[in-house]
């Protein structure tokens, strides 16, 4: 075995064999933040239902009874928690993730190991929290006798974007945040703020037609509807903005990756 | 015997302002911008720091090789490069085997765990698989002597079940090269030889050591061959005794001041900490008498209020056993005051007519919001039999107090 050790030049390349390597580390890593979470809180697992469970209240009551916003033909209940639930993951993935490296500081700066394992590892908490509330939005379509659509196939791969995307920022905060500490205070605001720009309350289709190729620039839109879609059957995808929510997902991750290579070089000299 | 390690002109550079002026993305934002219009000078982030300049050395397999030199010498950052942890600024390293370093004992152990749930994760961190870790589990946990505690979560443990918890991971490591730096010096004395004698049984076993260490008594007992560094640069390659010696002449080898090189940018930074005599006649003393009273003086500044923040001293004598550990919320019971932003200085007095003649080590902490890590031994100081109490022909005292005599 040999290895060389020098000064990096250009562009680093992801080792995706040391990657593999390090795999059982990831695992771990993911693990015990979700052992923790679930340990450090009693009510553990009922938190992730509880907070969504309250928004969808208060969403269906603001933005269904009072606004009298169009539901689409499903309860407003499940119309929002069908949406809370890849926003909950989003939230919670993408708060976790930017926090990675920097939350992981003495790890960074007393071991090697591929810096990547940090942010992918720390996803696994919002993946845990919405097995649960999935869980609960079957119940939740129950209660209300809504039938999965026949699109349900397509699900997962809407659940995928949601991923790519939830990583690309990740990666491009939790490098950016061991840089520019006031990161931390753009982090809250991006998920407060997208919640409302987001279609988790509301429907998108009350967009008006003109603006809606520039709200789905938003790929949380596409993920948004799609979930909707494929789970509840409303109305047909707008597919320009489906496409677009693609196209931003993928150039975020590449380009995410890249800031992030280029960057873990000098997280143990900043942290 | 085959090389194992070659390094060749490795140097590291830092950029001492670089880090501090894009600290804010607000800022790094409004720079971007008036950029254009701005002439590219010479700003007040281009001091350059050479960490480490010209090291070559080639350290053959099987040999045990201490790193010794005072602070700031690049021990840190040598080690750091070895490890991987940062890369050089030029130069090239050359390993032919599997490295494993040991920067710190216990890494990724979460309170909230329980030690076996640790030992999985703190193995999986060093780089051991799940079935690597699974073979030695009865073996480590006989080593640690905690198999009435397997179950129960670290943040129950005592200092010393911890430290032996997760030195006993570590110890259980296979490399070819083991880069280890200071990690001997925990835990009690008995815990400490145990330790000892692995580090021996792995020489023994034809793997590759790199200690760092400030306790020549470990250094020469462990090393064949010692690497001398200075100011970044090697000064001396040799055998172990010859080095040594050569090293202690030089002066005495005090670092009576510690400042860390470049800012950490977190809620708690230390400018230094530094021990002086506490009524000291001249500032330039290099011996403590034995009956004046040593102040550590810690400077620092808190940027953010640290609600449960406390500094901690351990002091260690050279044999690496820890006298006293002292912390800043001790006699308060269980109070603490917050620490609330802005540059402070603390300091903490060791009387005198305490300690020995002899040389000592501190360690302290460094608070952080969730979590504290360690600077080990970066203060090294010695107290002199001027003014002693306690004539040195009793080796067995480690203390020498001056205690109350009287009739009763």
């Amino acid at each position: 075995m040999h290895k060389v050790i020098k000064p990096p030049r250009g562009l680093t390349n992801v080792d995706f064999a040391e990657m593999w390597e390090y795999r059982e580390l990831l695992g771990f890593l993911a693990w015990r933040d979700v052992v923790v979470r679930y340990k450090q809180t009693a009510a553990g697992i009922l938190w992730a239902f509880i907070r969504p469970f309250i928004t969808m209240v208060i969403f269906t009551v603001v933005f269904g009874r009072i606004a009298k916003l169009p539901a689409e033909g499903v309860p407003y209940a499940v119309l929002t928690f069908t949406a809370l639930l890849p926003w909950q993951f989003f939230a919670t993935a993408f708060g976790e993730t930017a926090n990675s490296v920097l939350g992981n500081g003495h790890m960074i700066s007393k071991i090697y190991f591929p810096r990547l394992i940090l942010p992918l590892a720390s996803m696994a908490v919002g993946a845990a929290d919405s097995v649960v509330s999935f869980l609960f939005l079957f119940g939740i379509m129950a209660y209300y006798r809504v039938m999965p659509s026949p699109h349900i196939w397509a699900l997962p791969l809407f659940a995928l974007l949601c991923t790519v995307f939830t990583i690309g920022l990740g990666l491009w905060f939790a490098a950016l945040y061991v840089k520019y500490r006031d990161v931390r205070h753009l982090i809250p605001f991006i998920t407060q703020f997208g919640l409302y720009l987001s279609p988790v309350a509301f429907s998108s289709t009350i967009v008006p037609a003109r603006w809606r190729f520039l709200y789905s620039l938003n790929p949380m839109v596409a993920v948004i509807d799609g979930m909707r879609w494929s789970l509840l059957g409303t109305a047909s995808l707008y597919a320009p903005g489906v496409a677009a929510g693609c196209v931003v997902s993928v150039v975020l991750l590449v380009t995410g990756v890249i800031y992030f290579k280029q960057t873990e070089r000098i997280f143990a000299d900043l942290i | 015997m085959a090389e194992i390690i070659v390094a060749q002109g490795v140097g590291k550079m830092y950029r001492l302002g670089e880090a501090l002026a894009y600290r804010v993305l607000r800022e790094r934002i409004a720079e971007l911008i008036a950029a254009p219009f701005r002439r590219r000078g010479n700003g007040p982030g281009d001091e350059i720091l050479w960490a480490l300049k010209d090291v070559d050395f080639t350290i053959n397999e099987s040999e045990v090789i201490g790193l010794i030199g005072k602070n700031g010498a690049g021990k840190s950052t040598l080690l750091k490069i070895l490890s991987r942890i940062t890369e050089p600024t030029e130069g090239r390293i050359d390993l032919y085997g599997k490295a494993s370093s040991l920067l710190e004992v216990g890494i990724g152990f979460h309170p909230e765990l329980s030690g076996r749930e640790n030992i999985y994760l703190n193995g999986a961190i060093l780089g051991m698989s799940r079935q690597e870790i699974r073979g030695k589990f009865d073996e480590l946990v006989e080593f640690a002597e905690i198999s009435r505690f397997l179950d129960t979560p670290v943040k129950r443990y005592s200092s010393g079940m911890y430290v032996r918890l997760a030195f006993a991971v570590a110890a259980h490591l296979e490399p070819d090269i083991l880069i280890v730096d200071e990690v001997l010096a925990v835990g009690d004395a008995a815990f400490q030889r145990k330790c000892l004698g692995k580090m021996r049984s792995m020489r023994s076993q034809g793997r590759t050591v790199i200690l760092v260490s400030h306790t020549m008594p470990t250094i020469s007992s462990l090393c064949q061959k010692v690497i001398w560094l200075d100011g970044g640069r090697v000064r001396a390659i040799g055998p172990t005794a010859a080095i040594i010696s050569q090293y202690l002449n030089e002066g005495v080898q005090n670092d009576l001041v510690w400042s860390p090189r470049h800012s950490s940018h977190r809620e708690f930074e230390y400018h230094s900490v530094s021990v002086v005599a506490a009524n000291a006649r001249d500032d330039n003393q290099d011996f403590f008498p034995a009956d004046a009273a040593i102040d550590v003086i810690y400077d620092f500044t808190v940027t953010e209020t640290l609600p449960a923040a406390r500094l901690f001293l351990q002091l260690r004598n050279e044999l690496g056993e820890t006298l006293f550990v002292s912390s800043s919320a001790d006699g308060r019971g269980g109070r603490i005051t917050p620490m609330t932003p802005g540059r402070r200085k603390m300091g903490c007095r060791i009387p005198g007519n305490f300690l020995a003649p002899g040389r000592y080590s501190i360690t302290v902490n460094h608070p952080f919001g969730t979590y504290d890590t360690i600077h080990e031994n970066i203060i090294t100081f010695t107290v002199n039999e001027q003014n002693s109490t306690v004539p040195r022909e009793n080796p067995e005292a480690k203390l020498a107090p001056l205690l109350e005599w009287r009739d009763v």
